[in-house]
Formats: structure tokens, sequence, C-alpha cells
């Protein structure tokens, strides 16, 4: 059972890596491991011009930072995030949200 | 391993982040966490209006950069041949001992005039190098190295001579409530213009890009002026590719049409501005389809976004650096200030709001008069009778307090009218970076009596010119005062890294070792508790809250909207413009008064497709360099895990178009060839990229490789600005370097060339022998 989701609006991602390296520093990751990647994809419109979208994904070593949450702080990618484009919570919460958002992406944990 | 949130030996402080290393032009506020005198973790601070919690990679990788096994940790004096690698530990004492001898030997014999304080990019590092330079008697303050210190300077010189202030654009930045406060008014229209090339993330602030973001949420539509497709021309209503080194013709275009078409603001204009007719008659030169052959732009774009940005109430201008390397970059920065202004959009909410240092507190100084309010009005005036460059070019003597950068080669080579002996620098690294045509430079600087290198990392200028390099700090080790914007901050030392010491600290002691009289404060915070006075707080003081922000209305002008109504920004307190004529001079009187053209022109540069044609024909793409990376500043970061897995090497790219062209593949490596030189880089290949350009990323070296001359850390392979002269600064003296237009040539390697990065990776970047440490004698 997944009882808490991350909403990412992928709209507003700017590709900054804000959220990989407060990540890695929360959990001691070394460089080149990571609970969040961002992923970058240019690609061709189909009448010409392109698009740029940065994508972050949640890996296996994502624990939600439950250890931040039981000490009443937001997980850290998700605080450090320039963009405000990532929030976490409870599902229902976050699924009504997601509604909001312009290129929502949800993760259950 | 996981942060322990439940140990009761941690202590979160609230501090500020702004560095002469690591970082950028700072302000943000930060939670350090500590336990037992070591620095744990960096969040953002939740309660700070600048970024509410927020925290770019870089400040996140503070702990691996405060903690890194290269960081310098002592002091060193050379014992082999400049460029030698042979450094020998001293201590703090003989340090600063051997400094004070030689700079008074060589007051003694040249004057102190002789001697050059060189910084990198402001951030803390400029305070502290003017209050030494001033303090030992030098007028030659400078950013070592940068042609025609083509950084910020020359936007603040340009606004400056229109408006007698500099503007930026509103995120409501001057009030706590931020987009909250009931006077903001959220922009209908940006014009990003040069800047955030990448994203709008936070690569190198002034004022923060992520807040493009936030007004992007609450409605404001883009139009971007970039050559590039990023991320935010993606998000745009429109997207201007224009060609490099042209944006003053381009906002002459724009003004041709406004104008023209009657599209300004007529009560502000008759009102508050000067010269509107003699603008009328210049923008007549520059039509849109004259603009169009010039900027690569079409006429109907042209057109199309003047009136839009002129339709929009209000919009603002977010700009960028590649403005200061315009050829006549002081002319492209009145036409941005005349656009803002004709068009209604100054000191107004969502506009282009005036700022002014929080309070009216300065420390690095952003103006003549700021300068004046340090040093005093008869001081700066003694200053500026030997003070490098202010003899040749007006706007260097009259604003600010640089000394120019070019004229300064030229006086190193040939100790005309006076001698060089030796540099001061504090985090430059002017020979992987800062410099343009850096052999020309090593050479002038190797040759010097007596060089000393204050960073927080050996440097492949360190390496190739110090006699004496000592250790500098972060911000969690050290004390400051942060005033270069909104909020007045504090920045408070929580941790020590082995004998690191501020450059601050270092200043003081020295200054006071060199002359006391410029030195009446008992200690450090004494002298910040003494500048930020005004603010109406000790430096302990405002170390508590740890930032403040003046009210509306605060006789400093430094927060509200409509001051020139209020008789906020003259001296006299007239309502009016802090110039001459107390308008906004859209024909400005100062610049006449310089000998300088008083309206906006556009120049060519040296080099480009319409200066060089036949050069053109042999060196086809236009090369730009100095675009910003998300996770490393400059030269910064390239030995910091966290930051270097995003870039791992240094690159160039190119269209997918052109590199079929070329017969040139992704990854492989190649040879960009300028008249001047030729540098290796690895071949990105991407279709953000214009076809008709190739971009390089500036700043590169390699840390994990060896740091001892001639390899000197890779940069003679990799430092592209080795195809870029020195000798570009515009008429005016500030602006101009070539930094986004010079011609290149792109071909693969050939089969005897080595690769720099082959035997280099980044499980190599903690390696501990960077510099080699031998026995003193």
């Amino acid at each position: 059972m997944k009882n808490y989701a991350m909403l990412i609006d992928v709209y507003y991602c700017t590709g900054c890596h804000s959220c990989e390296v407060a990540c890695q520093q929360e959990n001691g990751l070394d460089a080149g491991v990571y609970g969040i990647k961002v992923t970058e994809h240019i690609l061709n419109k189909k009448d010409g011009g392109l698009t740029i979208d940065y994508v972050p994904y949640l890996t296996d070593l994502c624990n939600g930072c439950a250890a931040r949450i039981s000490a009443g702080r937001r997980p850290n990618c998700v605080k450090a995030c320039l963009a405000q484009c990532m929030q976490y919570g409870p599902v229902e919460e976050i699924a009504a949200e997601a509604k909001e958002a312009l290129k929502p992406m949800l993760f259950l944990k | 391993m996981a942060f322990n949130y439940n140990d009761k030996d941690v202590k979160i402080v609230k501090t500020g982040a702004w560095s002469g290393g690591p970082g950028c032009h700072g302000g943000c506020g930060v939670e350090l966490f500590v336990k037992d005198g070591k620095l744990l973790k960096v969040e953002g601070d939740e309660s700070h209006p600048f970024l509410n919690g927020r925290l770019c990679p870089r400040a996140l990788a503070l702990t691996q950069y405060a903690y890194h096994p290269n960081r310098l940790q002592y002091p060193l004096r050379r014992v082999g041949a400049r460029g030698e690698d042979k450094w020998a530990r001293i201590s703090w004492d003989e340090a600063l001992d051997e400094i004070e001898y030689n700079f008074n030997k060589i007051k003694k014999e040249d004057g102190p005039e002789s001697i050059v304080f060189g910084q990198g990019t402001g951030r803390d590092a400029g305070g502290s190098l003017i209050f030494l330079a001033y303090a030992y008697g030098s007028p030659n303050w400078t950013l070592f190295g940068l042609s025609g210190i083509s950084c910020f300077t020359p936007r603040l010189a340009g606004m400056h001579m229109v408006c007698g202030d500099i503007s930026f654009e509103d995120a409501a930045q001057f009030s706590p409530l931020r987009y909250d406060d009931p006077e903001f008014k959220t922009p209908e229209l940006m014009l990003l213009w040069g800047r955030g090339t990448r994203g709008s993330q936070c690569a190198d602030h002034y004022y923060s890009s992520h807040w493009v973001v936030d007004l992007m949420k609450r409605g404001m539509k883009l139009v971007v002026i970039d050559p590039r497709v990023t991320w935010a021309s993606t998000r745009a209503v429109k997207h201007l590719r224009l060609r490099p080194g042209t944006d003053g013709a381009l906002a002459l275009g724009f003004l041709n049409v406004i104008i023209n078409e009657g599209l300004y603001d007529k009560d502000f204009v008759e009102k508050w501005t000067y010269g509107f007719e003699e603008l009328r008659k210049r923008v007549q030169e520059y039509p849109p389809q004259k603009v169009s052959e010039i900027t690569w732009v079409p006429v109907e774009d042209i057109v199309e976004v003047a009136r839009m940005y002129a339709n929009a109430k209000p919009a603002e201008i977010r700009f960028g650096q590649p403005l200061d390397c315009n050829a006549n970059a002081i002319g492209t920065m009145q036409a941005l200030n005349s656009l803002w202004s004709i068009t209604g959009n100054l000191d107004v909410p969502g506009g282009e709001v005036i700022s002014r240092p929080p309070f009216g507190v300065t420390i690095y100084p952003y103006s003549t008069a700021e300068t004046v309010q340090l040093y005093g009005q008869e001081f700066v005036d003694n200053m500026n009778k030997k003070r490098i460059g202010a003899d040749k070019f007006p706007l260097v003597k009259n604003f600010r307090s640089w000394a120019l950068s070019d004229c300064i080669l030229d006086q190193m080579e040939t100790g005309k009218p006076y001698p060089i002996r030796g540099v001061y620098l504090y985090t430059n690294n002017f020979m992987a970076c800062t410099a343009q045509d850096p052999v020309r430079h090593y050479e002038a600087v190797r040759k010097l009596d007596f060089n000393v290198v204050a960073d927080t990392f050996m440097t492949p200028t360190a390496q190739a010119i110090a006699d004496i390099v000592i250790p500098g700090t972060t911000f969690a080790e050290k004390d400051s005062v942060f005033t270069t914007g909104v909020p007045l901050n504090a920045i408070t030392k929580q941790v020590q890294v082995a004998e690191c010491r501020s450059h601050w600290s270092v200043a003081f002691e020295l200054a006071k070792r060199l002359n006391p009289a410029a030195v009446p404060w008992t200690d450090l915070k004494d002298l910040f508790s003494d500048r930020i006075s005004v603010s109406g707080k000790t430096f302990d003081e405002l170390a508590e809250s740890p930032w403040a922000m003046a009210p509306k209305e605060h006789p400093s002008g430094s927060c509200g909207y409509y001051r020139y109504e209020k008789g906020l920004l003259r001296k006299d307190g007239k309502p009016g413009f802090n110039t001459p004529t107390g308008k906004v001079e859209l024909w400005s009187t100062n610049l006449e008064k310089y000998g300088l053209d008083p309206l906006p022109h556009h120049e060519e540069q040296i080099e480009s497709p319409i200066s060089t044609p036949e050069l053109y024909k042999e060196y086809p793409l236009i090369l730009i360099t100095g675009r910003r990376m998300p996770t490393m500043f400059h030269s910064e970061h390239r030995q910091i895990p966290w930051c270097r897995q995003f870039e791992e090497e240094p690159i160039v790219e190119l269209h997918p178009d052109t590199a079929k062209d070329l017969g040139l593949r992704d990854g492989q490596w190649v040879w960009i060839e300028g008249v001047r030189g030729k540098v290796k880089r690895k071949l990105r290949v991407t279709p953000v990229v214009h076809p008709k350009t190739a971009m390089a990323p500036h700043g590169w070296w390699l840390p994990e490789s060896d740091g001892a001359a001639p390899n000197l850390y890779g940069i003679w392979e990799l430092n592209v600005n080795k195809l870029i002269p020195m000798g570009c600064e515009s008429k005016a003296g500030y602006g101009g370097a070539p930094i986004k237009t010079m011609l290149c040539k792109i071909y693969p390697l050939g089969p005897d060339d080595t690769i720099p990065t082959e035997h280099t990776k980044m499980d190599r970047l903690d390696f501990t022998d960077s510099y080699n440490e031998v026995p003193a004698k």
C-alpha cells in the first residue's frame, strides 16, 4: 500500500540540479549515485522548433526522506527545488494538487 | 547515511551566503547544521525572503567544498622556480611578514601604485580588496585580466549615465512580503535578454533567476532574446535569435518602432525625460529593415516585440552579461534604459525598479558615489591621479573606481608611465578564466617581482605566478556583511577549517601593518558595525536576525516605488532623478561632457561577418563563450564531485547541421581555431545552438591533472580565451570584450594529438597531491 506521493510539475523544472545534490547531501551519496535524477529531453516539434524539458525521476534509493518527515521537515529535494515545482505528502492531498499542475508527474511511495 | 535529526548536539544556525569563493553573487539565506565545530549540512532558510528555503546545488555542495582534501589549508611559500610546483608550508606570521616587507620595499622604491590588486568576479571580494589597496595607497584595484571590465560594470555605467542610478526587473525584492506586497504588480511581460541560457535557474544570480519562474507562475509572459534555444525560450511567446554582439542595434530598432508609432508614455516622457527629440532623431538611423540586416532578427519580429513590450503594462527587461560584450556596451545599456523609461516602466511595480544598497550601506562600491562614501572625495580624487586607465578613458575616471585591465597589461609590459612590480590577487584565476589573451598575461605577470594569490584551492594562476599563496574561506568560516542588493545580510563564522582565514580578516591585519591610520577600528566586527550603522544595528545585532530590509520611503531611497516623485533619489531632496538635469537623460549630459556620444549607437565588433567578411570565409563560425553552467561557477567547482558530475568534460557545442557539414560526430575531440590560437574541446552536438555559432563554456581547467608548468592543470589546451585579444575595450573604457563574437573554425584532432582528459576521471578528483610540498630551505 502506497500512502505518500511526490508531485512534480515538469513544466516548471528548469534542470537546475538542486534536487539531485540536496538528496546526495541528505543521504551521504557519492557523486554519480542518485536518489533523484534529472534527465534532459530536447525534442523536435512537428512544425519545426524544439521543446526542452527536464524530468526528475525518483530512483530506488529514494527513501521519501522518512527521517525528515518525522522531524517535521519536507523532503530535502522538495525544499531545495529552485522552481518550487515539487510537492510531497499523503496521496489524496497530492493527487488533488496534481489536477492544477501544467505537466504533472506523480510518484507513489 | 541519512542525517540524524534527533541529535541534540547539532546546532542549526541561520546565516548568509556570500563568498569570495565559492559561489556566485549571493545574498541567500541559509541554515548551517553544525556539530562539534564541523559543518554537517546546508539547507536554505525558509524565513529568508530571497529564497524561502530554496538553495542552489553549489551551496548544497558546500560540505564537499569546505572539507575537500585539496583545499589550501595553510599559507605556502614558493621554493622552486615559478611554475615548478614546489611549495613550503609557512605560518601566517611568516606569510604576512613577507608580504609586509615586500610591499613596503616596493612602495619605497616605486610607490604603492606599482602593486595591482585584482579580484575575480565581485562577491565578497571587492570590498576587502579595495579596502586593502586603498590602505596601502594603491589606486589600482581591478577585475584583473577582464578586458574592459566587461562584466556588470558597463551595464551599471550605462544606466548611471542615463538615470543616475541602476535599475533591475521587479520581483518584489524590496519587500519582505515579496509577491504578496499589496503594491506589487505581476508584470505582463518580461524580455529575458541574454540571460539564463540553460534555464532560469540560479546559475549566476543578480537578481535571483528562479524569480523568473515565480513570475511565470503568476501569469507573466516571456519574450526571449538569445541566439540559443533555452528552457525559457521554449516557454516564451516569442524567441528572437539575434546575432551575438548586436543587442544595442536591436534595442535601437525597438525604440524606432515605439517612438515612430507613438507607443511611448507621453506624460512620463514630457515630465521626466531629457533629450527625447534627439533620441527620436537618432533612432531614425535604425529602421527595422536595417536592424534586421544587422541582427539577423526578422523585421516582423522586431516590430511585433516592440509593440508587445510597449503595450504591456507593466513590462520588465532582465538583461545579462552579453550586453557588456557589445562593442559599444555603454550605448547598448543606454538604449535599454531608454526603452523602459519612455514606456513608463521605470520605478513602477512590475517594471524596472531602481536598486540601491539597503539603508544606503555600502561595503563593495558599485558607483563613484559609493567609493566616495567609503573613502572621501579628497582621497578618491588623489587615487584618480595614478589610477591606470583613468587618464585615457573619462568613464573609467568618472565611474566606479576600477583600474582598467587592458591598460594594466600594457603597463606591465612597457613599464610606462610607471612600473608594475607585483600583483595581489584574491579569488582571481585569470590564467584559466578571467583574462583574455592569457598567454600575454602569463608572460607579463611571471616577470613581476612579487606576487601574492589568495584563494581556496591551488589554481593554475597560483601555480604559474605566485610567490606566496594564502588560504581563503567559504561563507561558513567567516564574519562578513552582504550589502550589494537586498536585504542587508550578516554572515557569521560557524566553523574553522585548518588555518584558513577570511579575506576581510587578512586585509584588516595587512592594512593595519601597512598603514595603521587607515584602520581606526578595534577589530573586524567594529568595522562592520561602523559600516552598517545607518541600519541602526551593530554587526552582532544584525547577526541575530540575520537580515534586514529598509522600510519603504527610507531616506536612502533603497525601497519603494515612484521614488523620483517623492524626492527620495536626489541629495537635495527634490523630486526627480539623480542626474545633472534631474531627468532621465535619454541624451546624456555626462557622456557629452566626457567627449562620448550622448546618444546610443551600434558598433560592430572587431571580428564579425560584417566587419571582417574575408576572415569570415576562412573562420565561418561565431564563437560564443562565457555561458553559465548551473553547478560550476566560472572556474570554480571543477574538483567538487557533486558539482562536476553534471558536466565532467570541457565541451564545445555545435548544431547538428553544422557538425554534419564539417563531418564531425558527437563526442569526438576537436580543435577550435581562431586567428590568435587554438584549443581542444570535446564536441557536443545539440540543436539548441544557432547553426552559425559554436558555444564553448569558459573557465575550464583540470585540477586532477599535473599542476606544474607547462601543463598548469591543462589550461593551455583548454582555455578558450586564447582566441580572444585584449585591447578591445569600448571608447568609454568599460565594456567591449569580444567574448561572444570571435570568429573560428572547428576540425578534428590529428592522429598525433592527445586528448586532455584521457587520463583524468571523476574518481581521481579527491587525490591529495594537487600541489607538491617540499621542506623549506
